[in-house]
C-alpha cells in the first residue's frame, strides 16, 4: 500500500507543455503514471506529450472529461496560486504544487481556499510524491526506489533522494516518499504526514528530514510521543548553519536562537527518534529499528 | 529583505502610522541641516543591519545641530560589528510615559497573519515570551477578509488601553500597521516601541520590516530600496544570477542543487573534520551557464583549497551541470582538486562528459567529503 497517491491516481498536470512541465510529465509517463490530462488556457483540443496527453483550457473541463484525482502543478510562481485555486475549485481531492518561490501571502489566503474545498495540498515548493511501482506524481527521479516498507517525508527535495537512495542500496524499499516543501506556508505538513504513515498497514518505518527554521519538527516529536508506534529515524539538515542567514528554502533561517538544528535533534531524540548524523547513515538505523521490531 | 529602520518608517508613515520628525543623512552636515528643521533635541541612529546598535555606541542624543554635527561625524564610518555605518537616521527625541509592542507576522502554525501585541514594549518580543508570556496578546487575522475591526479594537483592550479614544488611535495603527504588511508583501512588519505621548497619544518610536524575498518580482519600489553595502560581492553576483550563496569561513568550496541538500553537504563535510567556505545552491533546473557562474564565484574566494560538487538530479539535469563545470573551467582554469558526485537524471550523459576532465570522481556524499577535506588539508 502506500498514501495519497497508487495505481488508481488520475493525474492532471497543469502547465504541461512549459519546459519543466514537459520534461516532467514524460518522466512521470515513463515511470507508468496514469497522466489524463494536461490543462493549458488557449491550447484546449490539442495533445501534449507526443500525443500521449489531452490537453484542456479548464482544470474543470479536464476533471469532467478525465475523472482526474490528482494535479500537479509546474506553473511559474507568479501563476501557481490561481492554478491551486482552480484545482480546489474544481474540487480535486489532491493538488500537488511544485512551483518554487510563490509569495508566502497568497499562499495565505490560498491555503485557507484550499481547506474550505476539502481538498488536500502539497507544497508548494516540494518535489512531489512517489509510490514506488505505482505512481510518481512531481519530480522525484523514480529509478531511485523500490516498494517496500518504509515511508519517507521530508522538508526538502534533492535531500529526500539522498536517503532514498541510500535506503534502496541498503535493499529497504518505500511506500511513499513526500517532499512536503520548506516554505513558511505549506499545504501539508509533518503531522499529517506521520498521521498517514502511521495509519497506513504497509508502512512499517518512517524517515523524516527536517531542516533549521521554524519548529516543525518540534510539533512532529511532540506528535510522535502522543500518537505514532512506528519507529521513525530522522536526519536534521542546517547542523552548521549561521544564525540569521537564510540558507535558500524562505523557511530555512535561525533567527534570535530559534530554529537550530541542535534543539530539533533533542527533541527527536527525547521521543525515541534516532537521528543520523549524515543522510546515508539513515538506511542503517532504519534496518536496525526493524530489526529490533522484528525480534521483539 | 531587511530594511532599515529610516526605510521601514517611510513605508509606515506612507501608510498612516505616526512616527517622529526625521530624515536620514549620509554626511554630518547633512545630519545637522535636519537636526536645524526639527527645531528641537534629536536621536541619531547608525542604520546598520545589526542588533545591539545602542550597546555599541550607534545611538546617540544631541541637544543642538552643532552637536548633531559633531554627533553624526563619530557615528558616520563607525564600525559595528565588522559593518560601517554610511547612513545615520536624525530623528526627534521626545518624551513618552509607557512603551508597548505591535507587529504582524506570518505565523507558519495557524497559516494566517498574526498580530502580536503586548504592553510590555521597548525590549524584544522574545524576551517577554520567555519572562512573561501571558502578556503577548496574538490575534490572527482572517485569511481572506484580513484584520477586521472589531480585531484591532480587541487588541487594543486587551494590552489595556481602555480609555475609548487612545484605543481608536491604537486600533488604526493596528489597522495601517496590517495594511502595511499585506500591501509590502512582508514577513514581519515590527513596531517596538511604539510609545504612549505625555497627552495620551501613539507615535511609532523605532521598527522593523522584513519582505517575503518571493514576493519582491511584483515590488519593484522595495526592491529599489535594497541596501547591498553589507552584502559581499560574491552574494550579490550570486543573486543576480539566482543562486543562493552565502560565504563561510572554510576551505571546502560546495556546489550543491537544492537548500537542504546544501546544508546537509555542509553538514557531512564538517562531520569529516572539514570546514564548508559556503553554502551554494544552484536551485532547481540549474542550466550550465548557471553552473559556471557558481564555479566562478567560488573560486573567486582565496580560502578554497577543494571543491565538492554534490547534484543529484532531478529537476536539475547531470549531463547540464557536468557542461557547466567543463565550460567553466575553460574560461576559470584551476589547479584545486574538484571532487564531483554526479547522481540522477541524465547521469550517464554527465558522467561521461566529465570523465575525460580533471575532476576526480565520488560515488557517495560521504566519500566526495572525504576526498575534498583530504585534498583541502593536502593544500593547507
Amino acid at each position: 500500500m502506500s498514501i495519497l497517491i497508487n495505481k488508481d491516481t488520475r493525474l492532471l498536470v497543469q502547465g504541461i507543455t512549459g519546459k519543466e512541465g514537459a520534461f516532467h510529465t514524460r518522466s512521470m509517463l515513463d515511470y507508468g503514471t496514469n497522466v489524463v490530462a494536461g490543462v493549458v488556457p488557449g491550447r484546449g483540443g490539442q495533445s501534449a506529450i507526443e500525443d500521449r496527453v489531452p490537453v484542456f483550457n479548464t482544470v474543470k473541463e479536464a476533471v469532467q472529461a478525465t475523472g482526474a484525482n490528482t494535479s500537479v502543478i509546474y506553473v511559474p510562481a507568479a501563476f501557481a496560486p490561481d492554478a491551486i485555486r482552480e484545482s480546489a475549485a474544481a474540487g480535486v481531492p489532491l493538488i500537488v504544487c511544485i512551483t518554487e518561490g510563490v509569495p508566502a501571502l497568497d499562499m495565505v489566503a490560498t491555503y485557507a481556499f484550499v481547506e474550505e474545498c476539502g481538498v488536500r495540498l502539497v507544497g508548494p515548493n516540494c518535489p512531489g510524491l512517489l509510490s514506488p511501482g505505482q505512481a510518481k506524481v512531481g519530480i522525484i527521479p523514480g529509478n531511485i526506489a523500490v516498494p517496500g516498507p518504509v515511508g519517507v517525508v521530508s522538508k526538502s527535495g534533492t535531500l529526500t533522494y539522498e536517503a532514498v537512495d541510500a535506503l534502496t542500496r541498503l535493499g529497504i524499499g518505500q511506500t511513499t516518499i513526500i517532499g512536503i516543501g520548506g516554505d513558511p506556508i505549506i499545504g501539508t505538513n509533518f503531522i499529517d504526514v506521520l498521521t498517514m504513515f502511521q495509519e497506513d498497514p504497509e508502512t512499517e518505518a518512517i524517515v523524516l528530514l527536517g531542516e533549521i527554521g521554524g519548529d516543525a519538527e518540534i510539533q512532529a516529536a511532540n506528535f510522535i510521543k502522543a500518537h505514532v508506534t512506528k519507529p521513525v529515524v530522522s536526519f536534521i539538515a542546517g547542523q552548521t548553519a549561521p544564525e540569521g542567514k537564510r540558507m535558500g528554502h524562505a523557511g530555512a533561517i535561525i533567527s534570535g536562537g530559534e530554529g537550530t538544528a541542535q534543539e530539533k535533534i533533542k527533541a527527536l531524540e527525547a521521543v525515541g527518534v534516532s537521528v543520523a548524523r549524515q543522510p546515508t547513515d539513515i538506511a542503517q538505523l532504519i534496518k536496525e529499528a526493524m530489526d529490533a521490531r522484528a525480534v521483539s | 529583505m531587511k530594511l532599515h529602520e529610516y526605510q521601514a518608517r517611510a513605508l509606515l508613515a506612507q501608510h498612516g502610522i505616526p512616527v517622529t520628525g526625521g530624515g536620514v543623512a549620509t554626511t554630518a552636515a547633512e545630519a545637522r541641516t535636519i537636526a536645524e528643521e526639527l527645531g528641537r533635541r534629536v536621536v541619531i541612529k547608525a542604520q546598520v543591519f545589526v542588533g545591539g546598535r545602542g550597546k555599541a555606541g550607534g545611538v546617540k542624543l544631541a541637544d543642538t545641530p552643532a552637536e548633531a554635527e559633531q554627533i553624526a561625524s563619530q557615528i558616520l564610518g563607525m564600525d559595528i560589528k565588522g559593518l560601517t555605518v554610511e547612513k545615520v537616521l536624525v530623528a526627534e527625541a521626545i518624551s513618552y510615559q509607557k512603551e508597548i509592542y505591535l507587529s504582524a507576522i506570518l505565523d507558519r502554525a495557524t497559516k494566517r497573519v498574526v498580530m502580536i501585541a503586548s504592553a510590555e514594549g521597548g525590549v524584544e518580543i522574545e524576551e517577554v515570551a520567555r519572562t512573561n508570556p501571558e502578556a503577548i496578546i496574538k490575534i490572527p487575522a482572517h485569511p481572506q477578509l484580513g484584520l477586521q475591526e472589531y480585531q484591532a479594537r480587541e487588541l487594543a483592550f486587551a494590552i489595556g488601553l481602555t480609555d475609548g479614544k487612545q484605543a481608536r488611535q491604537f486600533a488604526q495603527i493596528a489597522t495601517a500597521l496590517y495594511q502595511t504588511f499585506v500591501k509590502s508583501d512582508a514577513s514581519l512588519v515590527e513596531i517596538n516601541p511604539l510609545v504612549i505621548r505625555d497627552d495620551g497619544s501613539l507615535l511609532a518610536l523605532d521598527s522593523k520590516v522584513l519582505i517575503d524575498d518571493s514576493a519582491l518580482f511584483r515590488h519593484p519600489e522595495l526592491e529599489a530600496m535594497r541596501d547591498t553595502s553589507d552584502e559581499p560581492e560574491a552574494e550579490q553576483l550570486a543573486r543576480a544570477a539566482d543562486i543562493t550563496f552565502i560565504k563561510l569561513d572554510g576551505s571546502i568550496g560546495c556546489m550543491v542543487n537544492g537548500a537542504g541538500l546544501a546544508m546537509a553537504t555542509m553538514d557531512v563535510v564538517k562531520l569529516y573534520g572539514g570546514e564548508p567556505a559556503n553554502f551554494l545552491d544552484i536551485g532547481g533546473g540549474a542550466d550550465k551557464n548557471k553552473v559556471r557562474t557558481a564555479l566562478e564565484i567560488i573560486l573567486a574566494d582565496p580560502n578554497v583549497k577543494a571543491v565538492m560538487f554534490n547534484i543529484f538530479g532531478g529537476i536539475t539535469r547531470v549531463d547540464e551541470v557536468a557542461r557547466g563545470i567543463i565550460a567553466a573551467l575553460e574560461e576559470v582554469p584551476t589547479s584545486i582538486p574538484l571532487i564531483a558526485r554526479l547522481t540522477g537524471t541524465n547521469q550517464e550523459e554527465g558522467l561521461r562528459l566529465l570523465a575525460e576532465s580533471q575532476l576526480i570522481p565520488a560515488t557517495s556524499l560521504a566519500e566526495a567529503a572525504q576526498k575534498a577535506v583530504e585534498a583541502a588539508k593536502a593544500a593547507a
